[in-house]
């Protein structure tokens, strides 16, 4: 491709001098050119950073101060989004309600991502019984409506903040595994990959230095996507009284507080859910993102 | 631009003179790619002309800009994101009207794409849509040029495919593409194009895909059809023999610009640029090693016109007394296809039937064969890629069938494979050092800066630098990888490498190269190569022993200069035949419109073909007597 007529002269001529192309370099390439990706990293690089510094940034005390004076008092200097029922201060438990969201949505598709990625893994590659029984089990967990599902067991293990980690990361299992599986059956027919077969490579070395890093791309993209996802139904369980519990400063157990004085005081209700809404769209256009920078099809234009 | 600038003045009508003979007349055409990083200039002032009833290839090595001109003529170049920059193309349309392609309008345009210029591609298979029979896509192209009805349209593509000769035309018309074999394919893509009787036919490598009993057949089938209709034919292609074949005037194409433009028959025998010149000496060809018994190296020219640097010597790695180093004894490899209410095995195909043969060490043994012949499955079951049913792969006196996989991992270290494709064969997340670096990672031979020093050694060795070890494939060219492929293959010191199709995908200068290079490698340390390859004028460079391969038997094997010379099977002689000749003067003379399909290797359950030991005529010269497919004797 790069120049037949330079290499009739000498095959070593072309491609030295210039600096060595790593798919991470190209993937930055193509990344900086999507504004809006940027822009959604850098939010959710600033609200991470923000979590990471809650406790010593916070304002107020976002369990324990009262101001009695300002109950249900809207934005403010003081309290820059105003004071909830109880008087605590909105902006520092939004900011400590950062910590828990980005903690429970984090943790939840991380140990999803890797029970589904193993399982995918095995599937693809073994097939067979493995295979028939993995994707089985999926198409059950799958039959169920995310938040049914982990309703379901929330209400098994008990409400508490580590269950609700454990129930989200079962119903992003099936979707990582399903994903995983397929892209594994793709390559473990590419040539490459009979390649290294043929040199006498033992299947772990195939499926970890091979197959894996051939997956991990689209498992980036979805893992970012699952982000806004798992903090949404993380959320919901909270907002139904199942996750966290008062007076914890989770966004969906904030609005929950905030439902009783909805038309006297919408703004208690209005700030978490905007910090629900911009940090669920910020992963998901940050997913996007990523997409396009990772999946080489879509450079062509 | 000033040509668009003539056309824009009102009355364009008079400059657009084109003599009466002459269907196209391309001017200083240039077409450029813009993307966001930079601009490429495609095709750079490329003047051409073809007339009625006359073939004009166009030749070129990949990135030469020859489809881009093809495509600019279609003016499909700019759905690519091309722009025409320069130029005009004055074409005579079949009303006789003289219009410039360059500048005709999307309307005017698609009037004549199908009508007036037709195109046929590369690939049958993409090129017609699945979900519509043959005969209705016929027919859809003659109802949209010439306004016929349903039933005139089908009457019509009736008469195509008579036209194309596809035995029992009226089945066809209600078949879908995958129920068509691929010549059967380029068929109805050629009765598609002629359809409407164009006055331009644009061939963009129409064969290329196809194995070469086809070939010879589709080429013949288009030069008797230009001489039925007189039209004008542009060949796109980069195979120098298929040139020889059916151009009568060559035009050749480098980084895009014409380098030479020329009447076939001279331009072969005098070729004036340096590039067509080092470009012919490194196509290969048929009977070029008539009279010799080993292998050769081709005598490439150089670029700078520089001498051949030296005559090669003729490849003597064969000891006369060795004892085989592998031997393959009634070799079977079947595969189940499944089907039924219970998934039960209701057909096999049958890819490899008790084949035998021996390798000795040094010598390079090819196997050809058609596409479907079970060569490439013969290569694959001896590194255990594929199972295989019954037989024995003795490799050192030990059956590979056999061993344990540990014992067997072990084993593979002295049988290396080179795939055919370059581009596939390399892992894109890994740097070129790694994948080479690889083999000697997972038998335990060498790690850290040894296993460095090694992969330095083979990238010199390979003809490439050690500063190379550190990027990643897809900065090199095919050719250049294709010797990344090669020099992990030799990482461990096989004693056997399997070479499939290794040199089919490159272009023909990167593909002497890489030949030279394998043979240069075998004097040097002495290594066996397996070469499955369908090119025979490749074949009878490379090696010292040939078995053909048919319907998963091999019909005849002996030395390369017996099988060559004086071939007994008629399949041999078929498959010989078929060859185009990279030289006009030995351009096969007219022969029968032949339309055998090959047949095909999927038999019922039960249903065992016969095999019979093959019988010898020659010192170490073995034919197949019994009757095998469509040979029956």
């Amino acid at each position: 491709m790069t120049d037949t007529a330079t290499e009739l002269v000498s095959p070593a001529s072309a491609t030295t001098g210039e600096a060595v192309r790593t798919p991470l370099r190209e993937f930055w390439r193509r990344f900086r050119r999507q504004p809006v990706a940027l822009a959604a990293l850098t939010f959710v690089a600033l609200l991470t950073l923000l979590a990471v510094l809650a406790p010593w940034i916070v304002p107020f005390d976002p369990e324990n101060y009262f101001d009695y004076d300002q109950l249900n008092a809207g934005p403010s200097w003081s309290h820059w989004l105003g004071v909830d029922p109880l008087g605590r201060d909105i902006f520092s438990r939004i900011l400590m309600g950062a910590r828990i969201s980005l903690a429970t949505g984090l943790a939840s598709v991380a140990l999803g991502g890797l029970v589904g990625t193993t399982l995918g893994l095995l599937a693809g590659y073994y097939e067979g019984w493995w295979d028939r029984i993995v994707m089985r089990i999926c198409d059950v967990l799958f039959a169920f409506p995310g938040i049914l599902l982990a309703l379901g067991i929330v209400a098994i293990l008990g409400g508490s903040l580590f269950n609700v980690v454990v129930a989200v990361s079962v119903f992003s299992v099936p979707a990582f595994a399903r994903l995983v599986r397929g892209n594994t059956l793709v390559l473990k027919r590419m040539t490459y990959v009979e390649a290294v077969k043929s040199i006498g490579a033992s299947d772990w070395t195939i499926l970890v230095r091979h197959i894996l890093p051939g997956t991990v791309s689209s498992i980036v993209v979805y893992f970012t996507m699952r982000l806004g996802t798992s903090i949404i139904t993380a959320a919901s369980l909270s907002f139904l009284g199942l996750g966290a519990q008062p007076p914890t400063p989770e966004w969906g157990a904030m609005l929950n507080d905030a439902r009783a004085d909805m038309v006297n005081a919408p703004h208690v209700a209005l700030f978490p859910s905007l910090a629900i809404f911009f940090t669920v769209l910020a992963f998901n256009l940050l997913g996007d993102g990523l997409r396009d920078a990772l999946d080489p099809k879509i450079d062509r234009k | 631009m000033t040509s668009s600038a003539t056309l824009i003045a009102p009355a364009p009508a008079p400059t657009l003179h084109l003599s009466d003979d002459r269907v196209l007349a391309v001017d200083g055409l240039s077409v450029s790619f813009s993307t966001s990083e930079r601009t490429v200039s495609a095709v750079r002032d490329v003047s051409f002309h073809v007339d009625r009833g006359e073939t004009l290839a166009i030749v070129g090595e990949s990135g030469s800009g020859k489809s881009v001109t093809s495509l600019a003529m279609m003016r499909l170049v700019e759905h690519g994101g091309g722009r025409i920059d320069a130029g005009r193309m004055l074409f005579r349309r079949r009303s006789g009207a003289v219009l410039d392609l360059a500048t005709a309008g999307p309307r005017t345009m698609r009037a004549i794409r199908g009508a007036d210029i037709a195109m046929i591609f590369q690939e049958p298979m993409t090129s017609l849509n699945p979900v519509f029979t043959a005969g209705e896509q016929i027919a859809e192209s003659i109802r949209v040029h010439q306004g016929k009805g349903m039933a005139e349209a089908r009457a019509e593509a009736l008469r195509m495919l008579d036209l194309v000769r596809i035995p029992e035309a009226r089945s066809v018309l209600d078949r879908y593409p995958h129920q068509l074999s691929g010549g059967m394919r380029q068929r109805v893509m050629i009765a598609m194009a002629l359809s409407c009787k164009p006055s331009l036919l644009i061939a963009d490598e129409p064969t290329t895909a196809l194995d070469v009993t086809i070939q010879a057949q589709i080429l013949q089938l288009i030069r008797a059809l230009q001489d039925e209709m007189q039209m004008g034919v542009v060949f796109i292609t980069h195979d120098m023999g298929v040139v020889a074949e059916v151009a009568d005037r060559v035009l050749v194409m480098c980084r895009g610009e014409k380098v030479e433009e020329g009447a076939s028959a001279g331009l072969f025998a005098t070729p004036q640029h340096s590039y067509t010149r080092a470009l012919l000496s490194a196509v290969p060809r048929l009977g070029a090693m008539a009279g010799t018994d080993l292998p050769r190296e081709f005598a490439l020219l150089r670029m700078d016109g520089e001498a051949p640097v030296k005559e090669a010597a003729p490849q003597a790695t064969v000891k006369p007394d060795a004892a085989p180093i592998l031997r393959v004894k009634d070799l079977v490899t079947r595969f189940d296809i499944r089907g039924g209410l219970f998934n039960r095995v209701t057909r096999r195909v049958h890819a490899v039937e008790k084949a035998s043969f021996d390798l000795y060490p040094g010598e390079t043994l090819s196997l050809v064969g058609e596409s479907g012949c079970g060569k490439s499955t013969t290569g694959r079951s001896l590194l255990r890629l594929v199972e295989s049913q019954s037989g024995a792969i003795e490799f050192d006196g030990r059956n590979i069938r056999e061993l344990p996989p540990s014992a067997f991992r072990d084993l593979r270290r002295n049988i290396q494979f080179i795939f055919q494709d370059p581009f596939a064969s390399l892992d894109p997340r890994l740097t070129v050092g790694y994948s080479i670096m690889e083999p000697l990672l997972v038998h335990g031979v060498a790690k850290g800066e040894a296993a460095r020093q090694r992969v330095h050694w083979l990238l010199e060795r390979v003809g490439l630098t050690p500063a190379h070890a550190q990027r990643y494939p897809h900065e090199f060219s095919g050719g250049q990888r294709q010797r990344i492929a090669i020099a992990r293959a030799l990482a461990l010191n096989p004693k056997v490498v399997i070479a499939d199709e290794s040199v089919s995908a490159l272009d023909v200068s990167i593909q002497a190269q890489i030949v030279n290079l394998l043979l240069e490698l075998q004097r040097e340390l002495g290594m066996a190569y397996l070469f499955i390859s369908h090119d025979m004028a490749v074949v009878e460079r490379v090696s010292h022993r040939v078995a053909v391969m048919y319907l998963g038997q091999i019909v005849e094997i002996g030395p390369r200069r017996a099988i060559f010379e004086n071939p007994q099977h008629p399949y041999t002689r078929k498959l010989m035949a078929a060859v185009p000749v990279a030289d006009p003067a030995r351009r096969h003379l007219r022969r029968e419109l032949v339309t055998d399909e090959l047949p095909s290797p999927v038999r019922a359950l039960g249903d065992e073909p016969t095999v019979e030991p093959l019988v010898e005529v020659g010192p170490g010269h073995f034919v197949a007597r019994h009757p095998i497919g469509a040979f029956g004797r």
